[in-house]
């Protein structure tokens, strides 16, 4: 009896196997391999075709010495800087607007699904509105501009270096700012009311329920929201790739070279001039920046709990 | 008194920014129906006559229904084998007692963090020894392997789904995999929904992995053939048609928003709060 009962427990121990094998072989093939092949591959050099041959930590150094990498890191990094105070600033605005207690905002399905929709749209389709709305002498945005009197002559937003950076940044903060915020709100719906009410009782002001209250509470999602938007921001390519000054899809970044993304940059290399083993080091490094960032925001905004 | 006059200014403000996240689409459609000496010469909010026109310029060009058709060949299957997949794998890591089952969990957790631009090189280059350039395989299979869907799903099945029921189904002589189809998979169905729509448009709008794949002008997904509109010096002369073709890519989205808000909104909170 004992042993067709264990007899059992190994056979439904045999259908779990089963169950996440599929899983497991494609994660091995499409996950794992490419992963560790970059790595390998990072350490030869490598055209494309043939044999890579090793060369030890040589790519490593000239990615470090290279100073397009170090300039596309700091291009990337300034636009998600913008896009990201842009992002979370709205996000934390509207959080505390539609929480508030006192002026019981109605709308909140309607207005959440507005803001969130241009999240949806892919981000190429996005780049070619904004690249055809923002054109320099006919763009219907700068005709806009000049109709309403705020600008007395066409801005060419996407062909100077002061404002193409820039535009970039405000439009990725356009497509995730209702993101940023339907994760907040949904963090913020979670805290008791018992919380607010009681503060209300004690006759705390607005300012003060949320710095002693919302905020303490929100730590571990603003967390979530901080290394996720840093992960995909430190990616950047699709926006810059697209919306560059010299008219088709480029890696040249223009004007200037200063929407040359770190990933631009990766892919010039791997997939343009075939330099396959200096683009895996490239995508090593960005790789081992966004951990060190990672942890530092856990450090700073994780602060003492778990 | 002072509380309903800054109520409505709130709500002034909100539709303004509400405006601001709508106005380029709707210049877009307004654009799509002028003529390309028109929208060079003023704007407007209301629509012109020239949607025909604009139209002939942009399929003379590029065939975009193509591009739809590919995109759903892709993004269908895909979303579809991340379902079925990811659901069957939470199920076995969550419902069962296995040695590597806390292993697998650890290395989902690390995955979910790595970023895509990791693999991109060492991707490319195994298609490559695979002969799989050009393919739709090397654009579908991979969603077996969803590691973010599954992490979720593990956590869903966990708080939805009870051992006791399991246990029923087992003495009624069910064998697992019967279990899993007729019994676990109703259960999970609205976690499952809600994590497909948001993987269906994740297909349906990617762009980089497309761009390294695939060649053929013919194969092309509809991110990857909007972005070749701007070479076309014919289109350049007409920004309508240039707008008309981003319309086309972007309707079929608002569609559907239109209809799954609901989920997909939810689908994002629950990607975020822990268990």
């Amino acid at each position: 009896m004992k042993k067709r009962a264990s007899m059992r427990k190994k056979n439904r121990e045999n259908a779990a196997y089963l169950f996440v094998l599929p899983f497991v072989i494609v994660f091995l093939i499409f996950s794992v391999y490419p992963v560790l092949r970059t790595l390998f591959l990072s350490f030869t050099e490598y055209k494309g075709y043939g044999e890579p041959v090793f060369n030890g930590l040589a790519n490593y150094t000239r990615v470090l010495k290279d100073k397009f990498f170090w300039r596309a890191l700091r291009n990337t990094v300034k636009m998600w800087s913008l896009n990201i105070v842009l992002q979370l600033g709205m996000a934390f605005l509207l959080t505390i607007i539609f929480s508030d207690i006192k002026y019981k905002l109605r709308g909140l399905a309607i207005f959440r699904a507005v803001y969130y929709l241009p999240n949806l749209i892919a981000a190429t389709s996005v780049a070619f509105l904004f690249k055809t709305l923002l054109d320099w002498k006919y763009g219907t945005f700068n005709q806009i501009l000049l109709a309403t009197g705020i600008v007395d002559q066409q801005i060419n937003w996407l062909g100077q270096r002061s404002t193409a950076w820039a535009v970039i940044g405000v439009i990725q903060a356009w497509m995730w700012f209702g993101n940023s915020f339907i994760i907040l709100m949904a963090g913020v719906q979670g805290i008791p009311t018992d919380y607010f009410e009681a503060a209300a009782i004690d006759g705390a002001g607005r300012w003060k329920v949320f710095g002693s209250i919302t905020l303490p509470l929100l730590r571990p999602i603003l967390l979530y929201v901080a290394v996720t938007s840093l992960i995909g921001g430190l990616q950047l390519f699709d926006l810059p790739f697209l919306m560059n000054g010299t008219g088709g899809p480029s890696t040249a970044g223009e004007p200037g070279g200063t929407l040359q993304t770190v990933v631009m940059y990766l892919f010039k290399f791997g997939f343009e001039t075939h330099q396959v083993g200096f683009a895996s080091a490239i995508a090593y490094t960005l790789f081992f920046i966004i951990l060190f960032v990672s942890i530092m925001e856990f450090k700073f905004i994780g602060g003492k709990e778990d | 008194m002072a509380t309903k006059i800054k109520r409505a200014i709130l709500y002034i403000a909100l539709i303004i920014l509400g405006l601001m996240c709508l106005l380029p689409f709707w210049l877009m459609m307004v654009n799509s129906t002028r003529s390309g000496v028109e929208i060079t010469h003023s704007f407007s909010f209301l629509p012109g006559h020239s949607l025909k026109d604009n139209w002939k310029v942009l399929f003379d060009y590029v065939n975009l229904f193509l591009g739809l058709l590919n995109s759903f060949k892709v993004a269908v299957p895909a979303t579809l084998l991340t379902a079925y997949f990811s659901a069957i794998t939470a199920f076995g890591m969550a419902m069962y007692n296995w040695k590597g089952n806390n292993v697998l969990f650890r290395v989902i957790v690390v995955f979910m963090m790595i970023p895509a631009q990791l693999s991109l090189i060492g991707f490319y280059n195994l298609c490559q020894k695979l002969h799989l350039i050009d393919s739709y395989i090397t654009l579908i299979i991979p969603a077996i392997a969803s590691p973010g869907i599954v992490f979720f799903l593990r956590q869903y099945t966990k708080a939805t789904l009870s051992k006791s029921l399991m246990e029923a189904a087992r003495i009624d002589g069910a064998s697992e995999i019967h279990i899993f189809h007729r019994i676990v998979l109703p259960i999970m169905a609205p976690g499952i929904a809600t994590m497909s729509i948001g993987t269906f448009i994740g297909n349906w709008n990617s762009y980089l992995v497309p761009l390294i794949l695939l060649n053929t002008p013919k194969k092309m997904t509809l991110p990857v053939m909007i972005s070749t509109l701007n070479a076309a010096t014919d289109l350049q002369k007409n920004q309508g048609a240039i707008y008309l073709g981003v319309a086309i890519s972007v309707i079929p989205i608002i569609i559907a928003f239109c209809f799954f808000s609901k989920y997909i909104i939810s689908s994002i909170s629950a990607g975020s709060v822990k268990e």
